[in-house]
């Protein structure tokens, strides 16, 4: 590929763009952008694309040539995927559907004009724009970490490197040793996301580690699946995992990186492996629109669209919609409303009602998965909640089983659905 | 236990219960062993019954599906089982209806029986060779056996393909277009009734599992239909 970090994956069908001057696309047809190539931005970007039988012009901007689910990386930490299994590229997204892949960071958007500019230089045009940037972390959450120390404690909280981090340092721990985490408050991606963490953790030290202890502090009173992964970790890691909830001061923490120390409500320990998830926000480009409010930015349920920006859509863990989770599931809804609504406006075709549905698996040791789902509809304010359903204590080890298995149906299928 | 003592089972159920409803929705065994000539290719019933195509039938009321550890079942009935299938009249009913609707990917090759009385009375038949006590839930030989024929006018509607690809799209979060069946079945290229009874069986909560009961449950009539339409032949 030619030209510093910018790249079009040229196709079929599809006119070339200039590669030094992104501005030049197809004339005539309708222009959408996307940035952020995860959940939601690849599938909205696949389905608009897909839909539309090429009569929108469609650019995905994602800065990362090889994705990495954040769902499933637990997993890799488990043992129980490789990093390559939750790997994947753009390559069909082009060569199939006509996507134009540009490998840069979008750095700005200019509303007016109605462009994004990218890191690279250069700036592209856009009739309506899907951002879906994922989280960035709140800066100063968590006292004693920034940014700068998440290779002393890494964060592991976008899947990848960090990831392969984390687990190196989990298998070196030495004997005995301990592993903290800090476990970051609501609204947070991947809400059962933590726990799960915990349990793949505590799966690894079980066999290597027997001895280790795992502490988590955390801001929270109660988590998601609590009961479920409580009764887990009592089950399969008796006496391995202390979480310190709010009660207990888990909200008043601070980190020494250097010191590799935590200190939880006045109390220092020393520790071998220290994973900091901080706050979160969505995911800075869309703090660059001017499209948040707070933290996240405001939608509008029926379509997504920004309540800042009818031309701006903002999916996933970076909107503020109601009340979905934060999860990849969630994104991956929200992109096809999206992607429907989007269509409509610029080619005319029939707008259907937005449904929204999430469901969220969560391994606790081998084949012994759980689940919590719902479904949910667009309200004047907000998406609310429909019906819902959770994987129940006691259950017998067949279905746990068969959760699992579903689980991995699961991924093949979203990410089919995702990246083609 | 054989049929004399069956009907005073059903004698005794019978002060218990309003005494018409348990005779009639058993069916008549008698009637049932000719209808079960149909089964007996595959399954074998009564005294020293052993697995052949398909499983033996004997104990079968009250059983959690795909549970006999020397048969080979399909991922589709051994995920139903897993996801609280039982075996008792109504859910019977249901499945050998129209099998593949019932359990897709069930190895069953069997078109159904769609004719309600006649399930009832293979339905009858078998229940005499269930005849342990401990597997009789006291409901079974007086459960009605659901009719799980969809209301004619429902399955007469024609869905619109075009919705039911935009409907589509919250199914292939899971289920594949391509059609894979690991850990999660394929939905393609199914017929349009089939593809509606099982969604409405899972609307009434007939089938087991919580993500489809819950999705279907929001589907209306016309919205299933127009699903059935589109993963006919999606693309």
């Amino acid at each position: 590929m030619t030209l510093n970090r910018r790249t079009f994956l040229g196709t079929a069908g599809v006119i070339a763009a200039g590669l030094s001057a992104p501005m030049v696309l197809a004339q005539g047809k309708p222009r959408v952008v996307v940035v952020g190539g995860g959940a939601g931005g690849a599938t909205a970007a696949r389905y608009i694309a897909k839909d539309s039988k090429g009569e929108i012009d469609v650019t995905l901007i994602e800065p990362t040539r090889t994705y990495y689910t954040c769902f499933f990386s637990n997993l890799y930490l488990g043992g129980f995927q490789e990093l390559s299994d939750i790997a994947h590229s753009y390559g069909t997204l082009a060569a199939n559907y006509g996507v134009n892949v540009v490998h840069d960071w979008a750095v700005g958007v200019d509303r007016d004009a109605k462009t994004v500019s990218l890191a690279g230089g250069g700036s592209v045009p856009y009739d309506k724009l899907i951002l879906s940037p994922g989280i960035d972390f709140v800066d100063g959450a968590v006292e004693g970490w920034d940014v700068s120390a998440q290779n002393k404690m890494p964060h592991a909280y976008k899947a990848g490197s960090q990831t392969e981090l984390l687990k190196a340092q989990v298998m070196a721990m030495p004997e005995g040793g301990t592993f903290a985490m800090v476990a970051p408050p609501n609204p947070f991606r991947c809400p059962p996301g933590p726990y799960e963490r915990v349990s793949m953790v505590a799966h690894v030290l079980k066999a290597n580690n027997p001895t280790a202890k795992i502490i988590v502090a955390d801001p929270k009173a109660k988590f998601s699946k609590m009961a479920l992964f409580q009764e887990g970790w009592a089950n399969h890691y008796e006496g391995m995992v202390d979480w310190i909830g709010e009660d207990f001061g888990g909200g008043n923490v601070s980190v020494n990186p250097d010191a590799m120390t935590v200190t939880i409500d006045g109390e220092e320990t020393k520790v071998d492996v220290c994973n900091v998830i901080p706050a979160m926000k969505a995911g800075r480009i869309a703090e660059l629109a001017g499209v948040t409010d707070g933290n996240w930015a405001p939608v509008n349920a029926a379509d997504m669209s920004s309540k800042a920006d009818p031309n701006i859509h903002v999916l996933g863990d970076a909107s503020q919609q109601g009340d979905m989770p934060k999860s990849g599931f969630s994104a991956n809804s929200q992109a096809k409303v999206c992607a429907n609504a989007v269509r409509g406006a610029l080619t005319g075709s029939k707008v259907f009602p937005a449904k929204f549905s999430n469901t969220c698996w969560s391994l606790i040791d081998a084949d012994d998965g759980v689940k919590v789902g719902a479904t949910y509809e667009a309200t004047a304010e907000k998406i609310a909640k429909v019906d819902g359903f959770i994987s129940q204590t006691g259950e017998g080890a067949d279905l746990r089983k068969a959760t699992y298995e579903e689980s991995l149906g699961w991924y093949a299928g979203i990410t089919s659905d995702m990246f083609g | 236990m054989r049929w004399p003592t069956i009907l005073m089972f059903a004698a005794a159920l019978g002060a218990l219960a309003p005494a018409t409803s348990a005779t009639e929705n058993l069916g008549d065994a008698d009637a049932g062993k000719i209808v079960f000539a149909k089964c007996k290719g595959c399954h074998q019933v009564g005294e020293g019954a052993k697995n052949k195509i398909g499983p033996h039938l004997n104990g079968v009321f009250g059983r959690k599906a795909a549970a006999l550890e020397d048969f080979k079942y399909s991922k589709s009935l051994v995920r139903a089982g897993n996801s609280g299938l039982e075996w008792h009249a109504d859910t019977l009913s249901a499945y050998i209806e129209n099998p593949r609707a019932f359990a897709s990917g069930t190895r069953m090759s069997f078109a159904g029986l769609k004719n309600a009385e006649e399930r009832a009375n293979v339905i009858a038949y078998l229940r005499i060779f269930s005849d342990n006590p401990r597997d009789i839930p006291e409901a079974d030989p007086t459960a009605k056996g659901t009719d799980h024929s969809v209301d004619p006018e429902i399955l007469a509607i024609q869905g619109d393909p075009e919705y039911g690809a935009y409907l589509s799209s919250e199914c292939t979060t899971c289920h594949q277009i391509e059609g894979s069946d690991e850990g999660i079945p394929s939905i393609v290229y199914w017929p349009d009734e089939d593809f509606v009874i099982a969604m409405h069986a899972y609307k009434d909560k007939q089938r087991p599992h919580p993500v489809m009961q819950m999705i279907a449950a929001r589907l209306s009539n016309d919205e299933i239909a127009a699903l059935a339409a589109y993963f006919r032949n999606p693309e």
